[in-house]
């Protein structure tokens, strides 16, 4: 007889995925538990691993464009606008002030409908099925208009080096406006179903807090670190694509907890939306092209710029030779590096708690892998 | 108790919360809320900009390919999928298309060669029922091109 068994030990060591449905893709934890508290956890990335940042020293700088819609693949629209910028800003030029506004406005939709699949997904996590079918049908409207404008739903290849390559079709306006419309109200069918809700209420207040300081040393941005009480959004700390012109509020939480990313997320919601409509009513004429060679060739040099995606700080660092391919496309992804805080909020939780805290960071296992 | 501390006290009592989200969920069993779109037997609606299976345009009139043989779009597929090969035509002096191959198995449909062809023979239609049996089948040959997917119809 063995002088210890299995059920002596107090510490129990769980894989919880790749294959799990509410890890959001391929991602393994390692979960550390003494009965179902949980001790520690590691996260195992890479089973989306593409080599995206590889890819783009053997294409050129337009080639690698479509490249960029499948890392974050629920807010493509933000990966382009992000690159397209960086390669801008590297090459000197910058995009008429129509092809702006319309980045601007697709831009926010995207990020509309990544808070969507977000604020699904996440409920599900947590045992809500209904807000799932809800948010899917208004993301529905958005592609639509995604489809209408560039041709795809999902990766879009919107944006082009210099502006844009698709006018706005006819009716695009119209239809903006009445999403609009229709979704504002939406909005607080969702808050009616989860934000007084007793169960979502148990499950997410308290859960996985972060505060101010900790986000801070972990390099977390976008809504947990909102949620923890800072006022930090880059539209309007380094404002790129004219978002200066726009008034927006940045809505933060208190407590730095899941039920305030929520919150903040659904505020944001209704910013964009704010936004969307500021950019419509001052849409202006113009070219949609800037005077942007055919072959893309940017001179030795290295650039970063970081916008503010749907899940945060989305960067791009581009080292140039001369030559019409970059010598290094450097991603700073905002899934991988908020990823980085589960342990520290999952610590001392329960396990069911571990969901929700993976569901609350938002990531996206295209975006973390790369 | 304040008068704050009541309000919440019988909402909670009277589960104020949960009928709030089932409203919600009740009012939308009216039939005039439902978005299944029945696929094979109803065709979705799709962009005019929709980029889906490729097409080799002709003229109309002759029958003659539009493609100049330029090889652009070829330089311009980050996948490098397209193949044109040509021949010099001695009489005209001209390029002519002997072949032609786009493989679908590799495109992303992000549109570039589209972009690229200065004549638009190339074109991403509306099509996108482009599945096949073999991954030979997913290789389109300039026949295949200008013809078209032919996928199966089905009577309902």
């Amino acid at each position: 007889m063995p002088e210890t068994t299995y059920l002596d030990a107090t510490e129990l060591v769980l894989n919880m995925g790749p294959q799990h449905p509410s890890t959001h893709g391929v991602l393994r934890v390692i979960l550390k538990l003494d009965g179902e508290k949980v001790i520690g956890t590691e996260c195992v990335i890479g089973y989306l691993h593409r080599g995206v940042e590889k890819i783009a020293e053997n294409r050129t700088y337009a080639q690698f464009v479509p490249y960029v819609d499948r890392m974050d693949y629920v807010a493509a629209v933000s990966n382009g606008l992000g690159y397209c910028l960086a390669v801008e800003k590297l090459l000197g030029v910058e995009a008429p002030p129509r092809a702006q506004a319309v980045r601007v406005i697709l831009t926010e939709l995207n990020r509309i409908a990544s808070h969507l699949i977000w604020l699904g997904t996440h409920a599900l996590d947590v045992g809500a099925i209904t807000p799932l079918f809800y948010c899917m049908r208004e993301r529905e409207e958005i592609l639509n208009i995604f489809e209408r404008y560039c041709g795809a739903r999902l990766t879009t290849h919107a944006f082009r080096i210099g502006g844009l390559q698709y006018e706005t079709y006819d009716g695009f306006e119209r239809d903006v406006r009445a999403f609009c419309d229709m979704f504002l109200p939406k909005v607080d069918e969702y808050e009616d179903l989860l934000t007084g809700n007793r169960i979502w209420v148990a499950r997410l207040k308290n859960i996985g807090i972060l505060t101010a300081d900790e986000c801070k040393a972990y390099g977390v941005t976008g809504p947990l670190l909102r949620a923890a009480g800072v006022r930090w959004d880059l539209r309007k700390a380094q404002p790129y694509s004219g978002y200066d012109q726009y008034e927006f509020e940045i809505p933060t939480g208190v407590n730095g907890d899941s039920y305030d990313r929520y919150l903040v997320r659904i505020q944001e919601m209704r910013q964009s939306v704010r936004i969307i409509r500021q950019a419509l009513d001052g849409l202006p004429g113009g070219p949609i092209m800037g005077k942007v060679p055919k072959v893309i060739k940017p001179p030795v040099g290295e650039v970063y710029l970081s916008i503010e995606a749907p899940k945060g700080e989305l960067g791009y660092y581009i080292v140039s030779d001369g030559s019409t391919q970059p010598y290094r496309v450097r991603v700073r992804p905002p899934s991988f590096v908020n990823l980085q805080a589960l342990d520290r909020m999952c610590r001392g939780a329960l396990v069911a708690d571990v969901v929700v805290v993976i569901g609350t960071i938002d990531i996206v296992l295209g975006e973390v892998d790369r | 108790m304040k008068p704050s501390a009541w309000r919440k006290f019988l909402r909670t009592v009277f589960f104020i919360d949960l009928i709030e989200g089932l409203w919600v969920t009740f009012h939308y069993q009216r039939p005039k809320y439902i978005y299944t779109e029945q696929y094979p037997a109803e065709r979705p609606k799709i962009g005019e900009r929709f980029r889906g299976a490729p097409r080799l345009n002709t003229n109309p009139e002759t029958g003659e390919t539009l493609c100049i043989a330029c090889n652009l779009c070829a330089l311009a597929c980050p996948e490098g999928l397209i193949v044109v090969s040509s021949e010099r035509n001695e009489k005209t002096r001209r390029k002519e298309l002997t072949s032609f191959t786009f493989d679908t198995s590799r495109c992303m449909f992000c549109g570039l060669c589209e972009d690229a062809c200065p004549t638009d023979a190339l074109e991403l239609t509306q099509d996108f029922e482009l599945a096949s049996y073999s991954r030979q089948g997913a290789i389109w040959d300039r026949q295949m091109l200008e013809e078209g997917p032919r996928p199966t119809q089905y009577v309902y």
